[in-house]
């Protein structure tokens, strides 16, 4: 057999990869500027208003900053595994975004580029797997900077994650009984054609939504940090740029899972009516890359919105909310949509 | 028991219905509310561009006033520093020599004169006890300081400009 290096494919990909990559890690920034925005609108404030026009340029502050800080690490801390927490927890945040399609095919000189980095047909299996490491990050980091608080911290942390990851299993179990399929291209192909995922599935998206919230660690669920009742939490012997990694990729974390519910559930890039414009190829492929972050913002702005509306959970009502309301209603969600495809191809010839 | 005011509304300890215990429709009101405010009004001042308005009778940092001469009012009769409740304000007095009836309006004025802003509760009582109409309480108030010396306001501080001299600057 004859092996070749297809090396526009390569060059493609590394660029797309490059492009995902910096946007993630932009997005995530002016979250942060974002995040404090919508907190002083909400509080009847004015937010981050001086480095820049309208504060812009705080991120950018708030890195240098982070930058310069002094770094820490505890004299009994395990140093190996210290700075690999944050790591970790920066590097599973932006492994997901792998498998999402950000776009249709864009046609350049004649080659046809997906805007996908890879259309795996385990696509979404990919993700929860991504994501269940995610929680390494947190528990590393707790257990290594050998603080009690920051351990029961990140104890609480894995427990939440662990427990809310099964509804959310569930939830999206219920979603492949509809579409047949694992990756996620197809799923955002038969929703341009068909209805959106909502709409056939509002329960799932409900647990989904709720599940996603407690993954990323975000308030209600923030209960791996605590500054009240724990002192900070799994990163509170964390300084400077340590700390700014875990800070920074619950952004991602939270851009990324924002960008999920888009696509599973809402359509990602396609959107209403798109294929009746009579535009060419390219022009659509970006109008929908533009709906899928119209979306996204969304997603991300509905994170910022809870976060100052609603207060953490006890840790008692946080697990009895994901094992005996959530499990059981995503199983239930799950049996009427099988019950109910099952219907559909057969009738009641079972 | 009577009860204070009228306002005052019983707990509601009925059992949650169905629709309360899922939450949701609760949190969907709280995120209506918090919504509602992303549109209001901010309470926030920009403060140093923009400054609150103050009431006419707000007391603020101290003033040294002058006459229509620009002749300095005070006399260091010690007035101000006996009805001060904080004892913030020290002075000293000297003679006005001949020749220098230009500067002060009597024969005795403040050598020296401090507020030690610190100190100060800014009550006005130096204001009103003030014979001479010489210290006045402006509408500005302490700006911060790195120090604590940097809060003993001196003559320097609180005197304010002689009017003629201001008047010829200007005309220069
Ligand atoms: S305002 Fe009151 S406390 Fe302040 S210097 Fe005058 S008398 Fe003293
Ligand atoms: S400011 Fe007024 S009260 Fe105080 S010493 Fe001078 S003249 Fe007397």
């Amino acid at each position: 057999m004859e092996f070749t290096i297809d090396w526009y494919f390569l060059i493609e990909k590394l660029l797309l990869i490059s492009a995902v990559l910096g946007i993630s890690l932009v997005v995530a920034m002016y979250s942060t500027w974002g995040e404090r925005k919508v907190a002083a609108w909400i509080q009847d404030r004015r937010g981050p208003n001086r480095a820049g026009p309208f504060g812009l340029l705080q991120p950018l502050a708030d890195g240098g900053k982070l930058f310069f800080k002094e770094e820490i690490i505890p004299a009994q801390a395990n140093r190996f595994l210290f700075v690999l927490g944050p790591s970790l927890a920066m590097f599973t945040a932006c492994l997901t975004s792998a498998v999402i399609p950000w776009g249709d095919s864009l046609t350049i000189a004649g080659r046809e580029v997906s805007l996908q980095i890879a259309d795996i047909n385990i696509g979404v299996l990919w993700i929860m797997a991504v994501v269940g490491m995610g929680v390494y990050g947190i528990m590393i980091g707790g257990w290594a900077s050998n603080n009690k608080f920051s351990l029961l911290a990140a104890c609480r942390g894995a427990s939440q994650v662990i427990s809310y990851e099964l509804p959310m299993g569930l939830a999206l179990i219920a979603l492949f009984m509809l579409s047949g399929s694992l990756s996620l291209k197809d799923i955002v192909e038969q929703q341009r054609d068909g209805l959106w995922f909502v709409v056939l599935q509002p329960i799932g998206f409900l647990i989904f939504l709720i599940c996603a919230f407690a993954e990323c660690n975000r308030t209600p669920f923030d209960l791996p940090e605590a500054e009240n009742e724990l002192n900070g939490g799994y990163h509170l012997e964390y300084s400077s740029m340590k700390l700014g990694f875990y800070l920074f990729a619950e952004y991602i974390n939270m851009f990324i899972s924002s960008v999920l519910m888009a696509t599973l559930y809402f359509g990602g890039y396609a959107f209403p009516y798109m294929d009746s414009l009579g535009l060419d190829g390219n022009m659509l492929t970006i109008l929908g890359i533009v709906a899928l972050f119209l979306k996204t913002f969304f997603f991300i702005f509905l994170f910022m919105w809870v976060r100052w509306t609603i207060p953490r959970f006890r840790y008692d009502q946080l697990m009895k909310l994901g094992w005996k309301v959530l499990i059981p209603l995503a199983l239930l969600n799950m049996l009427i949509t099988g019950a109910v495809v099952l219907f559909r191809q057969n009738g009641f010839n079972f | 028991m009577q009860s204070l005011t009228n306002r005052a509304t019983p707990v509601d300890r009925r059992p949650m219905t169905f629709a309360e215990k899922l939450y949701l429709p609760a949190i969907a009101k709280g995120m209506g509310i918090t919504l509602k405010h992303l549109f209001k009004k901010k309470a926030t001042v920009n403060y140093p561009e923009e400054t609150r308005p103050f009431s006419p009778v707000f007391r603020g940092l101290h003033i040294l006033n002058r006459d229509e001469e620009g002749r300095e009012r005070c006399t260091a009769c010690g007035l101000c520093a006996v009805a001060c409740p904080a004892e913030a304000i020290t002075m000293e007095a000297a003679e006005r020599l001949p020749g220098e009836e230009h500067l002060y309006r009597e024969e005795k004025y403040a050598a020296r004169y401090e507020i030690n802003m610190l100190r100060c509760i800014f009550c006005g009582f130096c204001e009103e006890a003030c014979p001479k109409q010489a210290v006045y309480m402006s509408e500005t108030f302490a700006p911060a300081n790195y120090q604590r010396k940097g809060f003993i306001y001196g003559k320097d501080d609180m005197l304010i400009p002689h009017p003629q001299k201001q008047i010829k600057e200007n005309n220069q």
